[in-house]
């Protein structure tokens, strides 16, 4: 079985390097100086599986090709024959770092679709948990990327600290990764008693531990040497490519969908979009360090602010859009999270599709690796902030 | 901006509003040409994503979307057009290089060719599988068993 299967692996490679813009390989060898290698689909700094193929020179990368889809897992013909309740807890299985994101995209667009909205109190309850999580997948993040570097005690850190917003989720509704905390016009649970102050706790635990992460890594001379200058890429580039979130801020692009097009309450709130200069690893490292903070001021606000009321809107018990279409999305943590619906009236989506921030940020991979050397690909993979599961769906 | 593009254009063009979000249902015979022109007079600078939807009980079976935004607008548009199956569509890689993927995956999953596309194989799907699976027709159980044998060694992939 396992020959049979490298036999196949080899073809897809020389199939694939056929885009390249390089010369297709005719005969059977290569150049001498220029060298293929796979990386992948099982390798740590992969995040997942991603297979990434790469043409070198030396140690220098003239090109790569990403080989996806080992995850795949149908999720858009799962929604087509799910109904609209029953296909929530699957959006938590795309990002599922970030799954309270996920619920908040899909639950607002079919809010959308119906014309409900949900009621002040829920919307609160919803900013406070998507801004949490927004900081336990920075934090994520950031373990993981500075490991790949060389770094490892952010990762303790990092998980140590994550571990206390894994912790209110758990509370509010007994999950702590697929939480699947929103339902369609407002939220299932109303917050246990002690969650304000759980919130607020976190808040005062969570501020100096930022400097914390700072005052490891920003100053750091080995960490200065390997994300300066590494994996850089322009505002102009990023657009043409789709790129948002964190990588387009960093390039000096000040696009945030929860200023540019406010949805849930974020209007209410009062916070920065920080922007980098550069466009490289270094820039997209300290604009994640400032969003943490910056959700921490929008948490501080909403959980001073919630108000009382009831946490469902007026929805019916069996969800039925009207016939019709819409498209919304969100500021995931890494970049914009769309669903597209289209109703037939029934209570199945006709169609559903996820516009998935990562699966496009990846395609700017091969860009910022051109030219640069074989040991930034891994500092790059790790800056785009994939998550292979939201890739593939 | 569509009452300008309509005496251009004539018929082809349809301005739809639905729940406050703007489309345009385009004929297939202006699609690159619309697209560029969104993109050049009209600031549609980010191509969002391209999608499509089967309906296959309509003599064209495919609705091809390209949800588009622009930044100096700040607004949004779709972009609707009917192809028939077999049909082809022309690449808007070169309008938009974020394009590429997202071609390669509504041709993956729904088998509708782009001209021009650089590229153009499956995405998430392996390279050697038969079928699309987002057609309607295609089965939610379904699955090309022969190459789950070859290539897995196992009996099912379910």
């Amino acid at each position: 079985m396992s020959d049979r299967k490298n036999d196949s692996t080899n073809d897809v490679s020389i199939h694939s390097l056929s885009n390249l813009n390089l010369e297709t390989p005719e005969k059977p060898y290569l150049d001498s100086n220029e060298l293929i290698i796979n990386m992948g689909p099982q390798h740590p700094a992969t995040h997942g599986v991603l297979r990434v193929i790469l043409k070198l020179d030396g140690e220098k990368v003239l090109g790569t090709e990403c080989v996806i889809g080992y995850l795949h897992r149908g999720v858009e013909k799962i929604a087509e024959n799910r109904t609209y309740t029953m296909f929530n807890p699957y959006v938590d299985r795309m990002d599922y770092c970030a799954a309270v994101s996920n619920g908040l995209g899909y639950c607002e667009a079919v809010e959308k679709l119906m014309n409900v909205e949900a009621p002040p109190r829920a919307q609160y309850i919803r900013v406070i948990l998507t801004e949490l999580n927004r900081i336990a997948s920075h934090q994520l993040w950031l373990g993981t990327h500075a490991l790949d570097i060389g770094a490892m005690t952010p990762l303790f850190y990092t998980f140590r600290d994550r571990e206390e917003i894994l912790k209110i989720f758990e509370r509010y509704c007994g999950a702590r990764l697929t939480t699947h905390a929103f339902r369609i016009g407002g939220c299932q649970y109303e917050t246990y008693a002690g969650f304000e102050k759980d919130v607020k706790n976190f808040l005062t635990f969570f501020a100096p531990k930022i400097d914390e992460y700072e005052a490891l890594l920003t100053t750091n001379r080995i960490w200065l040497e390997r994300t300066r200058n590494v994996g850089v890429i322009s505002g102009a580039d990023c657009i043409a490519l789709g790129v948002t979130g964190p990588v387009l801020r960093a390039s000096g692009v000040k696009w945030d969908l929860r200023k540019a097009q406010p949805y849930a309450n974020y209007s209410k709130f009062d916070f920065e979009i920080p922007i980098g200069t550069n466009g490289d690893t270094y820039d997209r490292y300290l604009v994640r360090m400032q969003e943490m903070r910056q959700s921490m001021r929008i948490v501080e606000q909403a959980v001073n602010g919630i108000p009382e009321g009831p946490i469902m809107g007026k929805v019916p018990k069996v969800i039925k859009p009207p016939v019709g279409e819409i498209y919304h999305s969100i500021e995931a943590p890494k970049g914009e999270l769309g669903f597209f619906i289209v109703s037939d009236g029934s209570t199945q989506p006709y169609r559903l599709r996820v516009r998935p921030p990562s699966f496009v940020n990846l395609q700017a991979l091969d860009l910022m690796v051109r030219g640069a050397l074989v040991a930034d690909v891994v500092a790059v993979i790790g800056t785009i902030d994939i998550v292979l599961g939201e890739v593939d769906r | 901006m569509v009452e300008k593009y309509r005496s251009q254009y004539g018929s082809g063009l349809d301005p739809l509003t639905y729940l406050g979000q703007n489309y345009l249902a385009v004929d297939r015979s202006l699609i690159p040409d619309i697209l560029r022109l969104l993109r050049d007079e009209e600031q549609f600078d980010y191509c969002v994503d391209i999608t499509a939807v089967h309906y296959p009980k309509r003599e064209k079976q495919f609705d091809v979307v390209w949800i588009l935004y622009s930044f100096p607008r700040n607004e949004r548009v779709r972009v609707k057009t009917q192809i028939a199956d077999g049909a082809s569509l022309p690449s808007s890689v070169s309008i938009w290089p974020t394009a590429n993927w997202l071609e390669r995956e509504v041709y993956d999953m729904f088998g509708i060719t782009f001209d021009g596309h650089p590229d153009l194989k499956r995405i998430l799907l392996p390279d050697g599988w038969k079928g699309h699976p987002l057609r309607k027709d295609y089965g939610i159980l379904q699955q090309d068993k022969e190459w789950v044998q070859i290539n897995l060694g196992i009996e099912s992939g379910q």
